[in-house]
């Protein structure tokens, strides 16, 4: 920059702000203490998309961030406003997903008094964001917003909230954009200590059955292909977590599937017969190590993870590896040679033949599975979001993934009614994709009211909804456990989703036949436009197979449809 | 088993409350917490003492590390580091036993900093055994109030935390 800084106010050093960081999109809401804000964004070369609730401005951010890499930035008033964000925000900070939230506050000299909207929500957001600011001087702006977009997007990723009382955005200040960012107290580790990848690569020529379990690190580090070349580099079989999914690609032979609760039966057994299990960018969380006792019992475990308090958090760790998922790979693939995996894969090839995953298909009624099969034939290269539930298993398990940020679903905080503005998110950051929100009727009911959204801004989402009736995977538990007493998991008739769709000026198409399911899928896609389909499936179908909580995963069952 | 942890700390707004919650949230034990400013303005001091085995030792340090407030953590062993707190001792003392009171201070190299007609306070200094074995010494006259410091610690020598 040449000559004098330009002076401005603390709301147009906001949008200063974040054309110097490159953002395209922000996802927001007004309010009182915004309007110094919205102000500047009325002629911002920005695109601000208008939900109609805060919790789907998160969740499109982070929709955004999942299918670009990119920061997602969300934007919301003060006190409800805040307060809204705070489910997406713990989502995000569960799956490690960059973000930056921006919050207005109340004038600085009202903080403290319960002025209107007023909410602490440095406070309340402290345990879920990887660091938060209350921004006290304005002239603070510009540098806390440039350490955010850092803070967010290295190291382990995660949500980053700045609070902007209302005094600030109207303050005056000379804008400067810093061009480094000062943090004494981070600096994370990316290059792996040598030491630790040498030792690595000696227990992997020892190993006889290895198998490396592939965590949604992998996606985050842009690590896919590294993993790629090291799996079939050392001939070991890979398998992934619920957000691990699309690091590896499905129609590779040494492909698992998902691991854990709703896992493959081979994934889980190979894991659990395995003598050395190299774990990527995953937390050995509980959905994926059953008993923790009982996980993987004979292997020796190596644990590449950028966040050291990842390492022996559940699980005691042979070989930690601390550093970037994509660098350590690459420098591990230049110590290891082929592994002696054959008789392993040969009997690995046996489970996938004797135990695949398997659903029984029925002409009478449309099973979910099936639709997704067909989803996946008719758009192979479709970005599927999902909500939370049964269907978004069935998604995980039935669609074939071929690629990194193709599958976004919410792993750790498992919310309900993030798909729909997720995929919302997803669309903006890939306009050239097909993007479906595959749902429950459920799900789709915590935000449906972002059908004004999609439609007010033509943007085409396919939100295939699979229509049980039911709170399903809480049905399918009151089955298994509670003796079939379903309370308060009915939720039957509750809408007609294709009025609900015409009702916004969005096309509603019903499915009730199998012979129907692939023509709908296919008028939606050529419709491109918003689209519910509503497919009414088996309602009592269950997400199979499945490991009982607390049990070891390769105690794995089958489950037929309950009745 | 305790620890005693030397958490350099960025001197911020909330920066107490990020390493108190931190503690809270992952179900950490803080026996005792003392907070100040260091030799650099910018900088503050927490020593915490902590209890819990190696692996919660382990993971209270990472989880510290991780907050982007926390520039430096130190494991402060008992052995290679000094520690000292500070107690305010209310004591019931009248003309009968107010030398006898004065002779324990003595001992312990404590300090009368109040005296009443029916009281005296006293101030200690030392470790956490000191304090409790002055305490226990003066308890028999009835202590009336008692305010104590969380521990604060240095490492030994010239290296520092």
């Amino acid at each position: 920059m040449t000559g004098k800084p330009e002076r401005m106010t603390g709301a147009r050093a906001f949008v200063e702000c974040l054309y110097r960081e490159n953002v395209e999109v922000i996802f927001g809401y007004p309010g009182g203490v915004l309007l110094p804000i919205y102000d500047e964004l009325y002629d911002a070369h920005l695109h601000h998309l208008l939900v109609r609730h805060e919790q789907a401005a998160v969740h499109a951010a982070e929709g955004y961030a999942r299918a670009t890499g990119k920061v997602g930035v969300c934007l919301a008033t003060s006190g409800p406003g805040a307060t809204n964000l705070v489910t997406g925000i713990a989502n995000a900070y569960m799956d490690s997903i960059p973000m930056v939230a921006f919050t207005g506050q109340v004038p600085s000299s009202m903080i403290g008094n319960d002025a209107f909207q007023e909410a602490n929500i440095t406070g309340i957001t402290m345990p879920i964001t990887k660091h938060n600011y209350l921004v006290q001087d304005a002239n603070d702006l510009p540098r806390i917003i440039k350490e955010a977009f850092h803070i967010a997007s290295t190291g382990r990723p995660g949500p980053v909230l700045i609070d902007m009382p209302k005094d600030i955005t109207t303050t005056e200040i000379d804008f400067v954009y810093p061009d480094k960012v000062e943090l004494r107290g981070y600096k994370p580790t990316y290059k792996g200590n040598a030491q630790q990848i040498k030792r690595a690569a000696a227990a992997i020529a020892k190993s006889k059955s290895p198998v490396i379990y592939a965590g949604g690190g992998v996606i985050g580090a842009d690590a896919s292909k590294e993993l790629v070349a090291f799996a079939e580099k050392i001939k070991a079989p890979v398998t992934s977590t619920l957000t691990g999914i699309g690091g590896f690609p499905n129609d590779n032979d040494l492909y698992l599937g998902m691991l854990g609760m709703h896992g493959t039966k081979y994934a889980n057994y190979a894991v659990q017969e395995s003598d050395l299990l190299i774990a990527v960018g995953a937390r050995f969380d509980d959905r994926v190590t059953g008993k923790l006792q009982s996980f993987a019992p004979n292997a020796k475990i190596i644990h590449i993870d950028i966040d050291p308090a990842e390492i022996s958090k559940n699980i005691t760790v042979d070989i930690p590896i601390v550093g970037d998922a994509k660098d350590i790979l690459k420098s591990l693939l230049t110590y290891v040679t082929e592994c002696d995996t054959k008789e392993w894969l040969a009997k690995i090839a046996i489970w996938k033949r004797d135990f695949p995953l398997f659903y029984v298909n029925r002409d009478d009624a449309i099973k979910p599975q099936y639709i997704i099969e067909q989803i996946n034939e008719a758009c192979p290269d479709a970005i599927i979001v999902t909500e939370v539930g049964q269907h978004q298993m069935w998604a995980a398990q039935y669609f074939k993934y071929k690629e990194p940020r193709t599958f976004i679903t919410s792993g750790g905080l498992g919310t309900m009614g993030y798909g729909f503005p997720a995929a919302i998110g997803a669309k903006l950051g890939r306009p050239d994709k097909v993007v479906f929100d595959v749902s429950g009727d459920g799900s789709f009911q915590m935000n449906s009211q972002e059908m004004a959204t999609i439609v007010q801004n033509d943007i085409p989402i396919i939100i295939a909804l699979f229509n049980n009736g039911y709170l399903g995977m809480v049905r399918q538990w009151q089955a298994l456990f509670f003796e079939h007493r379903y309370s308060h998991t009915t939720i039957e008739n509750s809408v007609d989703f294709v009025k609900l769709a015409e009702a916004y000026g969005a096309l509603g198409i019903r499915v009730n036949k199998p012979s129907e399911v692939r023509p709908a899928i296919e008028k939606a896609i050529e419709a491109n436009r918003p689209v519910i389909i509503d497919f009414i499936v088996e309602r009592e179908e269950n997400v199979s197979p499945m490991v009982p909580a607390g049990a070891a995963i390769n105690e794995i069952l089958d489950l037929e449809r309950t009745q | 088993m305790k620890h005693t942890l030397a958490v350099l700390v960025d001197n911020k707004y909330g920066v107490l409350a990020r390493v108190a919650g931190l503690f809270s949230r992952r179900g950490f034990n803080i026996d005792s917490l003392a907070v100040g400013i260091t030799e650099d303005p910018t900088i503050s001091r927490m020593t915490i003492v902590v209890r819990g085995d190696d692996h919660v030792l382990e993971q209270v340090t990472k989880q510290l590390n991780k907050l982007i407030d926390v520039i430096r953590v130190t494991d402060l062993g008992s052995d290679e580091s000094v520690e000292r707190e500070l107690a305010l001792i209310k004591v019931n003392a009248d003309a009968n036993n107010r030398a006898e009171i004065i002779q324990i201070v003595d001992i312990f190299r404590a300090r009368i900093i109040d005296v009443a007609s029916k009281s005296v306070t006293v101030e200690v200094t030392g470790d956490s055994n000191k304090i409790k074995a002055i305490q226990s010494l003066l308890k028999p006259f009835g202590i009336k109030e008692m305010a104590r410091t969380g521990k604060v610690a240095l490492t030994r020598g010239s290296k520092s935390s």
